[in-house]
């Protein structure tokens, strides 16, 4: 059996709390761009839809160098924050926000194709049912969009679990505090005689992800039955 | 007392114009029309899923849009409810919170329609525990008239609810569309291009012609004037309300008795005294001038020529005033030159087939009836 040392299971507890607060804070945010991307037409629609796409593609520590500017403890936003006690730089909070920043842009296209799937003559014909806008979404759009709000969900999710690059550039590598899954086998890699328990939190991240694939296939199935489209 | 429906829209979209401008009262109103001559342009519009260009648009003395005013009222708020060719029922939801639906939001309405009343009228109450992906497409269609039914409307818009569907199931559903009609009071503008339908539900018709209205009227005046259908001028025909008499055991013909006359058909399986709307298609009607003798048809009106209209190059159509109720003839041309047909003039016409409604759910009678 995996005997894993406590520090080990610091950071599996740590990967997990980062990655659910990682993606229970971007669904709101992100339900809302997917929904302005999906169905808004208004000047500056591509610039916000390069700007969530930007940490897929820039190299993530530049994303993450770019948070320490922006969010550290003298970053712009950084300071204005702890003036009312919100600290991001070397906290666990840091890494919350660097994983959310890092899978935002995969959450809000599973999101934003699902909706985009809506039937939009279901939606015109709840309206002549009495149905205003925000009825409308929230019996409607919403409900029928759910598979890919849930697929955007764990694909987040998943994405924070293995985020790396712009963690460690903007909140280190402390353990306990910002010592992710990946920090610590990165660490673990780089002492002698690591490898062993590189190992052991390598299985407990393959098996980690492949438990978040299934719960979201098992969920997407039983959507599509409820949906009566399985 | 308002006009149910006073409209009076234009839009212009990529190469359409549209221009319509009509009033309708109460009972049930046909927009008839080919495809593409604007019928459901202007159900999205009075439903208000579409704006117009220009317009104004009033439904039982309300204003729903007047943009000269600037008033818009919104889909949601506008009380119009739409039974759609497909039946738009939301997947997620069971039958009956489909149908539930609209009522949630017309609770503050408490007039209107009990939700069993409609379950029972529409035959639906076994279906409500089931899912819409499960219901044929007349069952689904019968949920979507109950849905839309209990939003309590002011107004039923039905844009073609049976074209989606096959002869088997329009025969299923034509009797609740008349149940609405007849026992709802709830003003219908009902879609469609199939004359049948349309002489069988509407108490006036809108023929609808490239974007514009070609001919408004009862729907037996329009229904006969193959000229003003502008389509399907095959199809026109006369509309007669007849009384169901006996039927005789030996020859299995039923009487029917009008104000034209009497007409036998064979046996109609309704009680004595039940009214009947028949149709009876202009290309199967004869004249002859004088009373005929030795012919196989048994069916024979009198009557005087009203007008003449010409029908394309070689066909005329003849309207014949019988005892008050009118009848139409195609003729070719010549046969009325031969004849020396004109207005006045006393004509014998011999009626070779009638239309009749199928009756009831499932019933397989054909549409029209060789007599």
């Amino acid at each position: 059996m995996l005997d894993l040392t406590p520090d080990e299971w610091t950071a599996i507890g740590l990967s997990l709390k980062v990655a659910a607060v990682a993606t229970l804070a971007s669904l709101v945010p992100g339900l809302g761009i997917a929904m302005l991307l999906a169905r808004g037409r208004f000047p500056g629609r591509a610039l916000i839809d390069g700007l969530v796409h930007l940490p897929l593609i820039l190299p993530p520590v530049v994303t993450g160098y770019l948070l320490l500017l922006s969010f550290g403890r003298r970053g712009v936003f950084g300071a204005a924050l702890a003036e009312i006690g919100i600290v991001f730089s070397f906290r666990w909070t840091g890494a919350a926000l660097a994983c959310a920043i890092m899978g935002f842009p995969l959450m809000v296209r599973a999101m934003r194709l699902s909706i985009e799937a809506v039937d939009r003559r279901l939606e015109q014909a709840a309206a002549t049912l009495g149905a205003g806008p925000s009825a409308v979404f929230l019996t409607v759009t919403l409900p029928l969009a759910m598979p890919g709000i849930l697929a955007g969900g764990v694909l987040a999710f998943a994405k924070a679990m293995g985020e790396f690059g712009a963690t460690i550039t903007f909140v280190s590598n402390i353990p306990g505090e910002t010592q992710t899954l990946p920090s610590a086998i990165y660490s673990l890699t780089q002492v002698p005689g690591g490898e062993a328990g590189a190992l052991r939190l390598t299985l407990i991240s393959v098996a980690l992800s492949m438990a978040a694939l299934l719960i979201s296939e098992l969920l997407a199935r039983r959507l599509a039955r409820r949906l009566g489209t399985g | 007392m308002c006009p149910t429906i006073d409209i009076d829209v234009s839009l212009t979209r990529g190469g359409f114009h549209l221009d319509v401008a009509f009033t309708a009262g109460p009972g049930l109103t046909a927009l008839f029309g080919r495809s593409g001559s604007g019928k459901t342009t202007v159900i999205d519009l009075v439903a208000g899923l579409a704006r117009p260009d220009r317009g104004r648009i009033a439904v039982s003395g309300e204003v729903l849009l007047d943009t000269e005013r600037g008033i818009a009222i919104p889909a949601h708020r506008r009380r119009i409810g739409v039974v759609f060719q497909q039946a738009r029922l939301m997947p997620h939801l069971s039958v009956r919170r489909n149908l539930a639906y609209g009522r949630a939001f017309a609770r503050a309405r408490s007039d209107g329609i009990a939700f069993d009343g409609v379950v029972d009228m529409l035959g639906i109450g076994h279906l409500l525990d089931r899912r819409p992906a499960g219901l044929s497409g007349g069952e689904a269609q019968r949920v979507a008239i109950g849905r839309a039914l209990l939003s309590r409307p002011r107004l039923l818009l039905m844009d073609e609810p049976l074209a989606a569907l096959d002869e088997a199931r329009k025969a299923e559903i034509l009797p609740y569309i008349e149940r609405l009609r007849d026992e709802a009071g709830l003003p219908i503008v009902y879609v469609s291009h199939a004359v049948s339908e349309v002489a069988r539900l509407a108490r006036t018709v809108v023929v609808l012609d490239g974007g514009r209205v070609a001919a408004i009227g009862d729907a037996d005046t329009v229904l006969r004037r193959a000229d003003l259908l502008a389509v399907q001028e095959t199809e026109a025909g006369a509309i007669l309300d007849m009384v169901v008499g006996e039927t005789d055991s030996e020859t299995g013909l039923t009487r029917l008795s009008g104000r034209a006359g009497i007409l036998s058909v064979p046996r109609l399986p309704r009680s004595v005294g039940t009214l009947v709307r028949i149709r009876v298609p202009a290309r199967d009607v004869l004249l002859a001038t004088q009373p005929p003798v030795g012919l196989s048809a048994r069916n024979l009106l009198e009557g005087r020529v009203v007008s003449i209209h010409a029908l394309g190059e070689a066909a005329s159509m003849v309207e014949i005033d019988c005892n008050g109720a009118l009848l139409a003839a195609r003729l070719t041309r010549a046969s009325v030159r031969d004849l020396a047909l004109a207005p006045g003039r006393i004509v014998y016409a011999v009626v070779k087939s009638v239309a009749f409604d199928p009756q009831g759910v499932g019933t397989a009678r054909p549409e029209a009836v060789e007599i």
